[in-house]
């Protein structure tokens, strides 16, 4: 069990750095994917332990999964139409506006 | 195991209002393809939130749970769908105009809309952390979409980036979450976690902190809390300004009825996290205020103003009880109107061509559209806090139940915050009536639409002002629902 969660955290810790760190969109993306999938793995890890009590975090880890894919699409399109406007991916230029 | 399939409780007029909204979104969504549906878009959404509006309202008085609990029914409900199907409506009216004159008018942002209120409504109506999670969702991959709709403009793409990234990592935190909270109580649903918060084991209580501190972060993200803010200003400044409207308001409603239910009901017995949403409301509003006082932008402004707003309305999470949380409600009912109101003005401002929406561009105002101007100072006066308008009971319930509760000082930090405001919110006032400008000042055309959501706000903002009792009354009898 300890070892589901550490990776679920280890997983997540990834991801975390990864979206503060990259600077190509499509990197953020993946990690973004890589945070949703730590917490899949804890809702699995959890049922499997819990045991008896029904299936509660398996069901959450496939709507999960949908949603994550729903995402992704929307994400990859939003990161198309950066691509054809700005001519790359850098999320850091993607800054017109200032404060 | 459990027998899911007989224990299923299937009752499709729980969900008519939500239904009524997916009916019509995909009704114009299948228009699309017969391309008619330019004419007939908004005319379908609003029937269709029509609709739903009235099978909410006629579930007032039901209060029951379906679909093996996944769904609630009560007047908590049934007050916040009605919030989201009116702002909804107001920004489909608002959106249609603005959309034409900036000639980027497609019938799939109806759709959109309308999906993303679904979203809100499914979210507002359930005590289980699924469903919650699948509402933020069904609402925010619209609002991503919605962003960027603005599809030439470089500030319009960014601002969906933006918002698609930064609502990604809430999700995220908000599904690390949930994971935890559903280790350590063996449920996903609210009200077991409610009643089997004592038998939670000591080490799992860990898990427990630990799950609720990031849900927090989650929901930080989405109702714009410093310091999650950092996305706010730049998404609404880039969105298309009906866009801009609707994300200041209906989302924001949305983030604080799931946190009502989350801290304020199912997790009311963790103590500790009193102090953390105490510092966060602090943060957000203070942060808001002195920001917003260094903006040339109007709607960059009433973005930090939005922020500011979060913070007032957080004071209710750290204060918790019925009374804060009743107030909390009130205020968020003022504010969709009111900040709905004052968007409105600016996005038929914005209507002129080449227009940037900048605090300069405002002067002479008065003098074209005298009566417009005085719409946009009420709603100004109501931002900032000013009697008889709803914005000063708004304020008055809240800080009324802190000081209640024990919370001198954040009322008094509050308070302080409410007059650093007033500057802000009146320079816009100032600007309108009494500065000159060269040459002549092109008037915007009114549209009916757009003088019907003004006329509905501005309506709004001084009744509700006058007869706060009324509706304190129907938010207390939303939160004596919850429990």
């Amino acid at each position: 069990m300890v070892y589901y969660l550490a990776l679920a955290a280890l997983l997540f810790a990834i991801g975390l750095f990864g979206v503060m760190t990259r600077r190509n969109a499509i990197g953020i993306l993946m990690s973004l994917e890589l945070m949703f999938n730590a917490a899949n793995i804890n809702f699995v890890a959890f049922n499997q332990y819990l045991g008896g009590n029904g299936m509660a975090g398996q069901l959450f880890a496939l709507f999960v999964v949908v949603v994550a894919a729903a995402e992704a699409t929307v994400g990859l399109a939003i990161v198309l139409l950066i691509y054809r406007n700005w001519r790359g991916v850098d999320a850091d230029n993607v800054s017109i506006m200032k404060w | 195991m459990t027998d899911y399939v007989s224990t299923l409780s299937i009752d499709i007029g729980l969900i008519g209002p939500e239904l009524a909204l997916l009916i019509a979104a995909a009704v114009i969504l299948l228009l699309i393809f017969t391309r008619k549906a330019d004419r007939f878009a908004t005319a379908i959404g609003l029937i269709g939130l029509v609709v739903s509006m009235v099978l909410t309202v006629r579930q007032w008085d039901v209060k029951v749970g379906g679909f093996s609990g996944m769904v609630t029914v009560d007047q908590f409900a049934v007050l916040f769908k009605l919030l989201f199907a009116v702002a909804s409506g107001l920004t489909l009216l608002l959106a249609e105009r603005y959309f034409h004159a900036k000639h980027i008018a497609r019938p799939e942002f109806t759709a959109l809309l309308l999906v993303s209120t679904m979203g809100m409504m499914v979210m507002a109506g359930t005590t289980d952390l699924i469903v919650i999670f699948l509402g933020l969702e069904i609402m925010s991959v619209p609002l991503y979409v919605m962003a960027g709709f603005n599809r030439r403009s470089l500030e319009s793409n960014e601002s969906g980036i933006k918002y698609f990234i930064m609502g990604a990592f809430a999700t995220g935190f908000l599904l690390m979450g949930i994971a935890l909270i559903y280790g350590a109580s063996e449920t996903t649903d609210l009200r077991r976690i409610v009643t089997d918060f004592s038998y939670i084991a000591t080490n799992a209580k860990l898990f427990l902190f630990t799950g609720a501190a990031l849900m927090m972060v989650g929901f930080g993200f989405k109702v714009g809390a410093v310091p999650f803010h950092s996305w706010i200003p730049d998404v609404y400044q880039g969105a298309p300004t009906p866009v801009t409207a609707f994300f200041s308001v209906a989302p924001k409603a949305a983030g604080f009825a799931a946190l009502l239910r989350i801290f304020a009901y199912g997790l009311k017995d963790l103590g500790a996290l009193s102090d953390v949403w105490w510092i966060l409301a602090v943060l957000t509003m203070t942060v808001g205020n002195i920001l917003a006082l260094r903006q040339e932008n109007v709607k960059r402004m009433l973005a930090y103003s939005s922020i500011a707003h979060a913070g007032y309305m957080l004071v209710a999470l750290a204060v918790g009880g019925a009374d804060a949380a009743s107030a909390v409600i009130f205020y968020l009912i003022g504010y969709t109107l009111f900040n709905l109101g004052g968007f409105t003005v600016v996005a038929l401002l914005e209507t002129r061509a080449g227009s940037r929406a900048d605090f300069s561009e405002m002067a002479g105002l008065s003098k074209a559209h005298p009566y417009l101007t005085a719409t946009l100072a009420l709603f100004m006066f109501s931002l900032s806090g000013f009697p008889p308008t709803v914005g000063f009971f708004g304020k008055f319930y809240l800080f009324s139940a802190a000081v209640k509760g024990g919370f001198i000082w954040l009322t008094v930090i509050g308070v302080m915050n409410s007059f650093v405001s007033v500057y802000y919110y009146l320079r816009v006032v100032k600007v309108s009536y009494f500065d000159q400008i060269e040459g002549r000042f092109v008037p915007a055309p009114l549209s009916a639409g757009v003088l019907f959501v003004l006329i509905v706000t501005a309506v709004g903002t001084l009744g509700f002002g006058l007869f706060p009792d009324n509706v304190l009354e129907i938010a207390r009898r939303a939160i004596q629902a919850f429990a």
